[in-house]
């Protein structure tokens, strides 16, 4: 117990981290259910609706299969580097996480004051994208240590790509850094409270001044993960299945991981960056919006409810019996006046994030997909000067006050 | 003490470098040796960083950006280089390319 | 043995480590990796040393975009093991003995430099970070000369890697 008293921001860290994984790998799991979903309703069928009920299981099944599938290794390949590069893809794609903000800065828990975030970093923005640089090896590697052409072709293009659009979704950031001034996560955010003066019911997010940037870094965003239209490297119809056709069981289930846990990063940066991070787009003063997290989730409980009495049978009524109770529980919960202040933000927060996911897995049910000379063009021909463009627009407008007042 | 002497980082740094220098000597494959070159690089921004730290001045991290961007020119262009070696001589290794003529 | 102490070591064994894989290894490939290993190495002392900036531009340029460079050449070239070729007696016997002195006498005359013993700030255990406002103060003004001159080494060393590269049609 003194253990736990002396060296109280390394267990509290320690929570937070275990908390942190969990909830990120069940996200991720029921992102490949949302995903399917929504394509499917968009392709005008159902998708999984047979694992349980509206196939809420089916991540569950997904995973069982991987591990049960053999798992062999391509004779010639580079042991280390084959088992190596979907360990590298996939733990780092979940470091990004640390540095994220979900909440306010100082709230107290059960009377401690601690903030939501694992790793408070000066300079955060810029480790964000260090660890995305890194992750291009991930890529790279697999497609090398696989022994053979199709992967080795897949992986050198797959990179190629991610390189290429990270120099547009750096330099697409730099206009928010310049209107903040900081590259601290926490201090962005707070930079975007308020309301303009003259439009007092739009927030001062920084999308409205910066959407150029903003249309630049999801473009750069969906090329740097690899997700259509931009997935020509992995797209079966092309070659076979890219840099990772030699993979099978696990590690194969770890580059799919990796992919969502990229999607999941950019969405979260473009969240705190864009659209305010935590902050609720409503003024403070509506305070009957705090119980918003409650009723959300009483109404989620009470529309299971009715399918579980109407709709389903067997094991998927136990199984939607069993979520409505959770999701009636949780909303209780979210009335206790201790957790409200904690669940504002977070729930704010997961929406934004849940929105720009949906606008991912909708433009991929809907577009084509771009042919790699297309893609690379582009990156460097249209996005890299615009996103320049849009810097120099923005430090100018910064600036031009300063000028005008000194002559 | 608490502290990491600041002798310590420029030990190491002289340790790299001496690393650098005997894989430049003694390996034959002509990326092996850039990438000595950039060992050797590295070696000396750590001195940089340390020498900064021990003064409390910043030059020192400006100087590490300008070796940082003149390793990237060199990169790219050696690398350019090799290329152009391989598509000549096919081989990669130094001691086919120790005449000047083709 | 203090915490300090403890990421030291852990950090320049790793970079030492990486070194001698680079000169150990049999494949360029391998080679790349451990000089990648010694960049994150050497950006972890870097925080150490209170540079956060320019730890985070070492990985993102050092070991995210230039070792990335070589890490493709060596995809595109498909090196693969390299040839072993017999040294001359003169590099065995004479040479990595006096480089080995060398080294030492470095690292010796280094351990008892000028410096001292301590950071001169006098900090004492605190780390101070340098902030990134000071640094590009710094760098924008005292030192706008050499950064635009670099910018300039940069769109050289475009063209020069552009027109060398290029296939002959």
């Amino acid at each position: 117990m003194e253990f736990v008293t002396q060296h109280a921001v390394l267990v509290v860290s320690l929570v937070k981290i275990v908390i942190l994984l969990f909830l990120t790998l069940t996200t991720l799991a029921y992102l490949t259910w949302f995903e399917r979903k929504v394509v499917a309703h968009i392709q005008s069928r159902w998708g999984p609706y047979y694992v349980g009920a509206h196939g809420l299981l089916q991540p569950l099944a997904d995973g069982l299969k991987f591990l049960f599938k053999e798992d062999l290794t391509p004779p010639g390949a580079d042991k280390f580097l084959y088992i190596f590069a979907p360990f590298l893809a996939l733990s780092l794609a979940l470091t990004t996480i640390a540095l994220i903000p979900f909440g306010p800065a100082t709230i107290t828990i059960l009377g401690q004051p601690t903030q939501l975030i694992v790793a408070d970093v000066n300079i955060g923005l810029m480790f964000v994208f260090a660890i995305t640089s890194i992750g291009v090896y991930g890529v790279a590697l697999a497609g090398w240590s696989s022994n053979s052409k199709y992967p080795l072709l897949g992986g050198l293009r797959s990179s190629a790509q991610m390189i290429s659009y990270e120099v547009a979704l750096t330099l697409s950031v730099v206009g928010v850094v310049l209107l903040a001034g900081t590259l601290n996560f926490n201090e962005m955010i707070s930079d975007q409270t308020g309301y303009y003066r003259y439009l007092p019911f739009i927030p001062r997010w920084h999308i409205f001044p910066q959407i150029i940037g903003f249309l630049c870094y999801f473009t750069s965003a969906i090329a740097e993960t690899n997700r259509v239209p931009f997935d020509l490297p992995e797209a079966e119809t092309e070659l076979v299945a890219g840099f990772h056709t030699e993979y099978s069981s696990f590690k194969f289930a770890m580059f799919f991981m990796a992919e969502y846990a990229n999607m999941l990063t950019v969405s979260f940066l473009a969240t705190i960056l864009f659209l305010g991070g935590w902050l609720s787009p409503f003024p403070e003063s509506w305070t009957f919006l705090q119980y918003m997290p409650a009723v959300v989730l009483l109404g989620l409980g009470v529309y299971l409810a009715y399918d579980a009495v109407t709709g389903a049978r067997g094991i998927a009524r136990i199984q939607l019996v069993v979520i409505t109770c959770g999701a009636l529980v949780l909303g209780v919960l979210c009335l206790l006046p201790a957790v409200i202040p904690i669940i504002q933000g977070p729930f704010w927060f997961l929406l934004k994030v849940g929105g720009l996911l949906f606008f991912y897995v909708w433009t991929r049910g809907t577009l084509p997909r771009f042919r790699y000379d297309q893609l690379m063009s582009l990156g460097w021909k249209l996005l890299l000067p615009v996103s320049l463009a849009n810097l120099v627009g923005t430090a100018l407008w910064i600036i031009f006050p300063l000028l005008v007042k000194h002559g | 003490m608490s502290v990491v002497p600041v002798s310590y980082y420029l030990v190491l740094s002289a340790v790299l470098f001496g690393l650098g220098v005997v894989a430049f000597v003694f390996k034959r494959n002509i990326i092996t040796i850039l990438m000595a070159i950039e060992l050797m690089l590295n070696a000396v921004n750590l001195a940089f960083v340390a020498f900064a730290r021990a003064w409390g001045q910043l030059d020192g991290l400006v100087f590490v950006f300008f070796v940082i961007v003149v390793a990237a020119a060199e990169a790219a262009v050696g690398l350019a280089i090799v290329i152009r070696i391989y598509q000549n001589r096919q081989s990669l290794n130094i001691e086919r390319v120790n005449l000047l003529k083709f | 043995m203090t915490v300090p102490f403890i990421l030291f070591f852990v950090f320049a064994l790793t970079a030492i480590g990486g070194a001698l894989l680079l000169i150990l290894a049999r494949e360029p490939i391998h080679s790349a990796l451990s000089l990648i290993l010694v960049m994150m190495s050497l950006a972890g002392l870097y925080l150490m040393l209170g540079a956060e900036f320019v730890a985070a531009v070492q990985i993102i340029v050092y070991a995210g975009a230039i070792m990335v460079l070589f890490v493709f050449v060596i995809m595109l070239l498909n090196a693969g093991v390299e040839e072993r070729t017999d040294y001359s007696k003169m590099a065995k016997y004479a040479g990595i003995p006096l480089g080995i002195l060398l080294l030492l006498d470095l690292a010796h005359w280094m351990a008892h430099s000028l410096i001292g013993r301590t950071p001169a700030n006098g900090a004492g255990s605190a780390n101070v970070m340098v902030s990134t406002r000071d640094l590009s103060v710094q760098l924008f003004q005292k030192y706008l000369f050499p950064f635009e001159a670099t910018s300039i080494l940069i769109l050289i060393a475009i063209l020069g890697a552009l027109v060398l590269a290029k296939r002959d049609e």
